[in-house]
């Protein structure tokens, strides 16, 4: 090692933490070193419950309810984290080690002004008078290119956007300039085009202070801008470890290619003139407040269509008109040659059973008191009239289709991972055995590895079945992997439309452009662009 | 776990496979593992179902027998004394778990049956239904619920199935509130629109989609409510529309013989003879609250593991 020893900030020693569940305690890190030097960012990737979040949150010495720290050493400038007491550590949190949460939405006090938030904890511990440390939160919204610096602080969490939140949250981590900052997940709720001027801010933040961070990501692209070295866990237990160009170009471990080779899967095109069904001129609002304006769009049948924009564009809201769910106000849906009723009770049973929906969020798609057996034997039951035996026998043939087995059929959706979930959401799509699924951003909540489980699953299904989809996300990289088409909207309107290489490669408008440049690529030098 | 696989498997993701476990197995393994209040609280309620069903053949006198003397102390053949015109206390104990658990818990479940329903109708329903539902339910419960039931009851003369009807209305306005707040928060929930997606009608979305998800407040109210039942029968039954004498029941029992208290400086057991069916009820309080609280308990977790 080339820096000097007195210049390690953190030092994390056969980290063990476990955590309590069915009666007995259960290893969640089993043993893991960490060092970190002054002014180095760190990354820490991996799936959800590799253990990063928890070893990222004992860095400050600090475990959630239930868990425990059962082993190491975690030392902090000469303190033992792992062995100190709640006072000694509140001495650290807040001002020398500071923390910036996935979801800042949730982490602010709505009843509160968001600088007074900003800088409680320098107040609290008397290291700036309140005047200083306002005008120093200023300057710190300023640094971050907030709008309005001197007076959005004055504002409440629910009167600024979700970026410019993270942002804020952001100032408040780096507001008594501590020594270590932990960013968990920080742009994981954001969208691509917010994503990248959060993530210029916080880099831009980072060096400018000096601070020490620790990344916690698992998105390859995302950590590739911001760490000088990268950490994989699985298990809760070290992959491996290296900075970050080498582990880019020359991963060792069989585990990590596999994660960097997820963003591989890609689509053949193929075209077909034979339209299942189709959006006309479709206007729709809110109440009084238009969102959609003059939308078309057509679905090939057997092929998938995907709707790319920010959030707000009106993606959804398209899913929405064909559903039913909204009657548009101008326009109309035609499927197969006839025209759908507007609303979702004018429509038969046979309309409404040829084109399902699969949600964003699993977790309310399903009702949690149902069992999987439930879940996906209801609609064979309600389209079908499937009964007793052969009902049973037509689940478990479903549920070996999402390439899940008869086990699952007691389980509830609490006792699935995140992949199960969406597998089980699939299978209920399916059971209806429908010509069309709309698919609304349902990759977007799980790891990039899960991920591409599904869109693999969904594209065989395809196949066999010959299903269309139209499939709505703001990802690109889910775009290349999935669709024959793309659509491109933005503020309500349909910018673009076309099939995937023309769409995909230039020349584009103005705002293909700008949404196209804003997904995080696999080069560490790609964030500079916009700098 | 398996730590040597390296590329993504949905096999894998299974991890471990499971039997599937039959409703007797799976209730015999949630009873296993019932706390110590839980067992105690369903020893309580089964003890009283069990007077209410076969006590009478074991009281040793009748329910309104005369059977010796007025305000007899304890022993002597009567085990907790006599009441003011010479009946057997533990007697009317006995019958009066019958009538009091009976009237309490039919009034009680109607109560839930109506308020319930109708908030369903209204959360999911939402528009021009919701609001006649809720503004109706408002007025009704703007008018005293004591008062109210005085006038209906005065209207249709006190029977057992006026009270019961009569309370469970006025009862239903407050679980009625409850369940609409709950289920309105439930019913924005994505898989109530695949719900309606998928063409339910109303019927199949309040009992399959939103109802589950809702009972652990309704239960938690349950056990509140049917206190509160039984506290609202001994008053009526106190300003007298309530259940008529020679009726034994808990709450006209403690009205009954409330005036032996002023002779506990004589002999202890005289005063502790009003809090025996008073005694009765709250026992029964404990034990209904404490399979409550086990109900909540393991709803919260929402897990059947080994």
């Amino acid at each position: 090692m080339k820096h000097k020893s007195d210049n390690v900030l953190l030092d994390m020693r056969d980290i063990r933490i476990e955590g309590f569940s069915d009666e007995h305690w259960n290893p969640i890190i089993k043993g893991v070193d960490l060092q970190l030097r002054r002014g180095e960012v760190l990354g820490l990737i991996g799936e959800s419950g590799a253990g990063k979040s928890t070893l990222g949150k004992a860095a400050m010495g600090y475990v959630q309810p239930g868990c425990r720290i059962a082993g190491g050493s975690i030392m902090f400038d000469g303190v033992d984290l792992a062995r100190a007491s709640e006072v000694e550590k509140r001495k650290f949190w807040g001002t020398r080690i500071t923390y910036v949460a996935q979801s800042a939405a949730a982490s602010f006090n709505p009843a509160h002004q968001l600088i007074a938030q900003t800088i409680r904890a320098k107040v609290r511990e008397n290291i700036e008078s309140e005047n200083a440390a306002r005008t120093d939160a200023q300057e710190l919204y300023r640094s971050l290119s907030l709008p309005n610096p001197e007076t959005i602080g004055d504002r409440y969490p629910h009167q600024v956007s979700g970026g410019q939140l993270q942002r804020i949250m952001t100032a408040m981590a780096m507001s008594p300039r501590p020594d270590l900052i932990i960013f968990d997940e920080p742009t994981t709720a954001l969208d691509v085009t917010t994503q990248v001027e959060v993530l210029l801010s916080m880099r831009k933040i980072v060096r400018e202070f000096g601070a020490a961070a620790i990344y916690i990501t698992h998105d390859l692209a995302v950590v590739a801008q911001m760490a000088d070295r990268i950490k994989v866990l699985r298990y809760g237990e070290e992959v491996e470890e290296a900075p970050t160009r080498t582990m880019l170009s020359d991963p060792k471990e069989d585990y990590t290619k596999s994660l960097w080779s997820v963003r591989a899967l890609r689509k053949p095109v193929e075209n077909t003139e034979d339209i299942t069904l189709s959006v006309e001129n479709v206007g729709a609002s809110y109440g009084p407040v238009p969102v959609l304006f003059d939308v078309n769009l057509r679905i090939p049948r057997g092929r998938t269509v995907s709707v790319v924009g920010e959030s707000g564009s009106g993606k959804s809201t398209t899913a929405r008109v064909i559903t039913g769910l909204l009657p548009p106000k101008r326009g109309r849906v035609v499927f197969n040659g006839e025209e759908l009723p507007a609303t979702l009770n004018g429509r038969s049973k046979e309309q409404l059973r040829r084109i399902q929906m699969i949600y964003q969020m699993a977790d309310t798609a399903m009702n949690p008191r149902q069992t999987v057996g439930e879940i996906i034997g209801r609609p064979l039951e309600f389209y079908h009239g499937y009964k007793g035996k052969k009902l049973e026998a037509e689940i478990i043939n479903l549920l070996e289709q999402i390439e899940l087995n008869e086990s699952f059929f007691d389980r509830l959706p609490s006792e699935l991972s995140g992949g199960q979930k969406q597998r089980i959401c699939i299978a209920r799509a399916l059971a209806a055995d429908p010509d069309i699924i709309l698919c609304d951003e349902v990759t977007s909540a799980l790891d990039q590895i899960v991920q591409e489980g599904i869109l693999q699953l969904l594209l065989r299904l395809q196949k066999e079945k010959g299903i269309s989809y139209l499939f709505i996300t703001h990802d690109i990289a889910t775009v290349e992997a999935i669709s024959d088409e793309i659509v491109v909207m933005s503020k309500g309107r349909v910018v673009e439309q076309g099939d995937k290489e023309t769409v995909l490669s230039p020349p584009h408008p103005e705002y293909t452009q700008l949404l196209l440049s804003s997904v995080p690529e696999m080069d560490p030098a790609w964030l500079d662009k916009f700098a | 776990m398996t730590q040597s696989q390296t590329s993504y498997s949905a096999d894998q993701e299974v991890a471990q496979v499971r039997r599937r476990r039959t409703r007797g197995e799976r209730i015999r393994l949630l009873l296993k593992k019932s706390p110590f209040t839980a067992r105690i609280g369903l020893a309580i309620i089964i003890f009283y179902g069990l007077m209410a069903l076969v006590g009478p053949f074991f009281a040793p006198y009748g329910e309104s027998e005369i059977a010796g003397p007025p305000l007899a102390p304890w022993g002597n053949g009567f085990l907790f004394g006599t009441d003011q015109i010479g009946r057997d206390i533990l007697s009317r104990l006995i019958f009066g778990a019958r009538n009091t658990i009976g009237i309490a818990l039919a009034a009680t479940l109607l109560a839930f049956f109506l308020g319930g329903s109708l908030g369903l109708v209204a959360a999911i329903s939402r528009g021009w239904v919701d609001q006649f539902i809720s503004r109706s339910i408002d007025v009704v419960m703007a008018i005293p619920a004591l008062i109210f039931a005085l006038m209906l009851l005065t209207i249709t003369g006190s029977n057992v199935w006026a009270l019961v009807v009569i309370i469970a209305l006025l009862d239903s306005t407050r679980v009625f509130r409850l369940t609409r707040s709950v289920a309105v928060s439930v019913s924005v929930m994505d898989y109530v629109e695949a719900a309606r997606l998928r063409g339910e009608g109303l019927s199949w979305t309040m009992r399959r989609e939103v109802l589950p998800n809702i009972l652990p407040p309704l239960v938690a109210e349950f056990g509140l409510r049917f206190c509160f039942v039984s506290l609202t029968i001994a008053a009526l039954s106190f300003l007298g529309v309530g259940i008529q004498p020679p009726t034994a029941d808990w709450g006209t029992m403690v009205r009954e013989t409330a005036n032996m208290m002023q002779f506990a400086r004589f002999d202890i057991t005289a005063g502790l003879t009003p809090l025996m069916p008073a005694a009765c009820i709250a026992l029964l309080t404990i034990g209904v609250n404490f399979v409550v609280d086990w109900f909540l308990q393991t709803t919260s977790g929402l897990r059947d593991e080994t």
